[in-house]
Formats: structure tokens, C-alpha cells, sequence
């Protein structure tokens, strides 16, 4: 099935493209592997096992298992979540596509670890339906304490389902 | 745009198990502007060829270059060969300036500078004299930045990108020491991102130079909320003053514009847009457009992409509830590539193979669907 080969391919290629990313930016705590099939399988003690719940952007609610260490764009891509056009620059802070909202308690929580860079501000700065508890995915690594949380994947843009009345954007 | 049009044949392959999708390029390569358009020392806003190439490796998904639609083969042509017609060839020309002097020599186009240092083939022998101190770029948008940033970067940056050979050549002998970027409005309206203008100021060995009166009251209008939406309406009105700038080249980078690209597509010109609701060409059934010929050549990648889930979405909503009349079978590419058989033209086909080479595709110029039987281009 062509999104599976396309979500594969892209985990490959985000991997490392995110490593390159995360060094750049001295992000602890992430921890990235060359080879395939990082949350399937390599150094599996339960306490390194996180509970991530995905809304798509049709109100979908998606429960992943993975592992602490990886970041959210890698989980998209690793479990084969069929977001369209998520992570179209595979990490390299080129875009904004890997755009996901937070929880305002898990947002602060993430802010008290670490600022957010520069870098990412830029390019959240073009993301789509921005909000205050927005972060970019390739740049967010679940730990522990995340456990459980909740993000959204945003609208992209003016819902093509919609009539073309007044309020439709064209 | 390649882009665009695989966007779009994304959405399809997912949604209908039938839909056969013929991509017709102009150029021997695709990709559009992310190969041609993107600055060489941005090769990560470049990752999305890898997505575009395993769309383009789709089974029902068949690449069709050196076929310049409008002039190898007609949009009626096209028409009546497919259920259905999606253009998304961009805009291919620039904006005029409309002033005295935009013929003289040492006035070029951003578009054409930008293709010279990347390596489109039409703009290959620019040859840009370098032996001057002074260049003026005129627009504020990240093309503009772009080209600043190329002229002045340091030549160890540069030579670790993929620029072109000659323009490195031709980088590394210029006397280029200083680039003007000029623009109508000020500050809080300029159409390059943040990322670029970080960029542009952060360039190992070089100064930015701004005028403190071009900021004069912007940390008071800072301080409230919706700046943005505030300010973009915001025109420029002459003041009168004058000012002469020395240099020896002029770099106009003050937007694309779109083409006509057949007398049966209807076009704006004032706009240069195709008219559309929502991505129907508007007065002719079974064509759409998506990305800039749509919208206007303006956003990044992300935006052009959402654009054309949106173009595809439409299309896939005519087909189920009955606009697109899907009752008559279509040939598709046979009719087509018999056609241009005939006519001469040499284009080239993608071989499925397993790794195919993604320098050999060409450059996007039409998306073309079909519900026809499948047809192998081998």
C-alpha cells in the first residue's frame, strides 16, 4: 500500500535527518538509532515505555505505544499514522508540517525543560491554525513524565468539504 | 509544480483503488522549483523530493517528461484523452517593474539569477558580470534574501553545497562587496520569514546594515497584538524624495507571474490566475488547477501542499457524487503518447524500476488523471 511504503521510507530518512536536527540544537534526552524499527524492539525495559495519544484532524483519537527518547514526528512516521504531509523536510527544521497542539499543562511542562529555539519559533511562525500551546513534532521527545498525553494535529488549511459559501476561504 | 501534482496524487492513491494518474512535464527532470527554485545551501527545505519520489513511484502513478502541454499536445487534447485535467505549472515568468531601464544590461530577473546558480538548463549562459562593488536587489521577499545571501556567503559555505560549477566560479572571482536589498514598505511588511532574515544578519564575514529611520515607531506598534494583520495592507505611498544608488547590477525579485497556457483555459490577467472555485477552473467542466497558478505565486512548500490536498480533495468529491461524468472510459496516456509519437516529440517515461534514479524525472509542469485502464509506459 503506497502510504505504508511512503511512511517507511520517510521513517528511514527522518531518522536521520532528526538526529542531525537534535544535535544541532545540544536537545538532551533524545536518543536516535540508524537502524529500522527503533520503537520495536531495542532495549526494552517497561519503564521506558510511553503512552501517546494522537487527534487527527478528523477528531480521530490514536493510542500509540513507544518508547522515551523518540520524538513525535518519529512516532508519526514509525507507526505508520496516516497524517497527510506530516514531516515534509524529515526533521530538519525546514518546515512546518510536523505542527501538533499541546496540552497547556504538558506545553508549560515542556517549556520548563527547555526553551524553545529559535529555530523552531521561526518556522512555527508559518504553521497553520498557530496556537499557544503549539510546538513542531521533530522537535519534541516524549519522556517519562509525558506519559499519557494528548496532542492534536491541526487543520491544514480551509476544509475543501465545505460549501463554497461566504465563509470558506478560496 | 512537481510538487504540487504529487500532492495531489497522494490524496488519490489512498482514496480510490482505480485512479490512474499521468504527470506531464515540460522539463527532462521534475520536481519544479524544489530543484530548481530552492537556494543550494538550503538542501533540507529540499527532503520532500524523497516524499514526491516515492509518491511518483506509485504503481498507477506514471511520469510523462519533455512534453510541453500547449505546445506537443493541447489541453483539448488532454481533455478529451482524461476524465479529468488538474494544472498546476506554477508561474513561470516574473512581474515587471514597468520602469525605464529594465532591458539594460546588468538587469536581471531573480527568477533567472536563481536558475543560473542552480542549474536550469534556459539559464545556463546568463553569464551575470561580478566585477562590480555594488548590487541592487529590488524586493524584500525570500527570493530577494536568497540572493544576497548567495552573492555574499563565504566561498567554503558555498563550496559545499550543490551550486553550480560555473556560478561558483564566477562567485568566487566577483568583486561583489556589498547587496542592497530595496523594497517599498517597511519593516513589518517585507515578504521574506523570519528564518531568512536571521539568516541574512547572522552571514559569517558580513554586516547587515539597516536605516534606524526605516524603524522609527516599530517597537511601539510591537507592543500590540495582531501586528501582522494590522500592517500587511499597509501601502506604500510616494514621498517625493529621491536617491541615487550606484551599482553594477540590478536584481529584480518582486514576485512570479503565471502564464495563459492554452486558449481554452480560461485566465485571469490581471491576478494572472486561472479563475476558480475552490480549485474547478471555473466554466469548464473536468479541468482544476492547484499551487501557484491557483492561489497566486506566493507561500512555501507547506502552503503549495495544502493547496493541493485541497485541489485533490475537490476532484475526489466531483467523482463520488456525479460531477465528473466517469461513465465513459478514457485512454489516457495511449491516446496521448500516440499523439506525440506522431508529432516528433521525444519524451521520456519513467521505468518502475526499483532504484530509479531521481535526476532522470523532469521537472513538473501538468498533472493529467484518468479512470482509464491502466497503461504501462515502459
Amino acid at each position: 500500500m503506497a502510504v505504508s511504503a511512503l511512511s517507511s521510507r520517510l521513517l528511514l530518512l527522518g531518522l536521520n535527518a532528526a538526529r542531525v536536527t537534535c544535535a544541532h540544537l545540544g536537545r538532551p534526552g533524545c536518543v536516535f538509532s540508524n537502524a529500522r524499527g527503533v520503537s520495536s524492539g531495542r532495549a526494552l525495559r517497561t519503564e521506558e515505555r510511553v503512552t501517546v495519544r494522537f487527534i487527527d484532524r478528523d477528531g480521530k483519537r490514536i493510542s500509540v505505544n513507544t518508547i522515551t527518547g523518540v520524538s513525535l514526528l518519529n512516532i508519526v512516521v514509525d507507526q505508520n499514522l496516516d497524517f497527510e504531509g506530516f514531516g515534509a523536510c524529515e526533521g530538519t527544521l525546514a518546515c512546518s508540517t510536523c505542527h501538533l497542539i499541546f496540552e497547556e499543562k504538558i506545553y508549560n511542562k515542556l517549556l520548563n525543560e527547555t526553551t524553545v529555539a529559535d529555530e523552531e519559533m521561526d518556522m512555527l511562525d508559518l504553521a497553520y491554525g498557530l496556537t499557544d500551546t503549539s510546538r513542531l513534532g521533530c522537535q519534541v521527545c516524549v519522556t517519562k513524565d509525558l506519559d499519557g498525553m494528548v496532542v492534536r494535529v491541526p487543520e491544514a488549511v480551509s476544509d475543501a468539504r465545505k460549501t463554497s459559501d461566504k465563509d470558506s476561504a478560496s | 509544480m512537481l510538487e504540487q501534482s504529487l500532492y495531489c496524487v497522494c490524496i488519490f492513491s489512498q482514496a480510490q483503488d482505480d485512479v490512474i494518474v499521468d504527470v506531464y512535464e515540460r522539463l527532462p527532470v521534475p520536481f519544479g522549483l524544489v530543484r530548481f527554485g530552492v537556494a543550494p545551501d538550503h538542501p533540507e527545505v529540499k527532503n520532500v523530493i524523497n516524499t514526491f519520489t516515492q509518491t511518483a513511484q506509485h504503481e498507477r502513478c506514471f511520469f510523462h517528461g519533455n512534453v510541453n502541454v500547449g505546445v506537443d499536445v493541447t489541453v483539448k487534447e488532454l481533455k478529451k484523452a482524461y476524465h479529468a485535467v488538474v494544472l498546476s505549472y506554477g508561474a513561470e515568468a516574473n512581474r515587471c517593474m514597468g520602469v525605464p531601464g529594465e532591458d539594460l544590461a546588468g538587469v536581471f530577473s531573480a527568477r533567472d539569477f536563481v536558475g543560473w546558480y542552480n542549474g536550469l538548463p534556459s539559464n545556463q549562459k546568463l553569464n551575470p558580470d561580478l566585477n562590480c562593488e555594488t548590487v541592487v536587489i529590488l524586493g524584500q521577499g525570500n527570493v530577494a534574501l536568497d540572493v544576497a545571501r548567495i552573492l555574499l556567503s563565504p566561498l567554503d559555505m558555498l563550496k559545499k553545497t550543490d551550486i553550480t560549477q560555473h556560478a561558483l566560479e564566477a562567485l568566487t572571482a566577483s568583486r561583489v562587496r556589498r547587496v542592497l536589498i530595496v523594497g517599498r514598505r517597511g519593516p513589518l511588511q517585507i515578504a521574506g520569514t523570519i528564518k531568512e532574515v536571521r539568516e541574512m544578519i547572522n552571514l559569517p564575514d558580513t554586516t547587515a546594515d539597516m536605516l534606524p529611520a526605516d524603524f522609527k515607531g516599530i517597537s511601539e506598534t510591537l507592543k500590540g497584538r495582531n501586528v501582522a494583520v494590522q500592517n500587511q495592507d499597509a501601502k506604500a505611498v510616494p514621498t517625493g524624495q529621491m536617491e541615487d544608488l550606484e551599482c553594477g547590477m540590478v536584481i529584480s525579485s518582486i514576485g512570479y507571474k503565471s502564464l495563459p497556457i492554452d486558449p481554452c483555459v480560461p485566465f485571469e490577467h490581471r491576478g494572472a490566475i486561472i479563475p476558480n472555485d475552490m480549485g474547478r477552473v471555473l466554466d469548464t467542466a473536468g479541468l482544476y488547477c492547484s499551487g501557484w497558478v491557483k492561489r497566486g505565486p506566493t507561500g512555501v512548500i507547506a502552503t503549495t501542499m495544502n493547496d493541493s490536498f485541497d485541489t485533490a480533495r475537490v476532484l475526489l468529491k466531483d467523482m463520488k457524487e456525479g460531477t465528473l461524468d466517469l461513465s465513459v472510459n478514457k485512454p489516457g496516456a495511449q491516446e496521448i503518447t500516440a499523439l506525440l509519437q506522431e508529432r516528433g516529440n521525444t519524451h521520456r517515461n519513467t521505468q518502475k524500476k526499483k532504484n530509479a534514479d531521481c535526476t532522470l524525472f523532469s521537472r513538473k509542469k501538468n498533472t493529467l488523471l484518468t479512470n482509464s485502464q491502466k497503461f504501462k509506459t515502459f
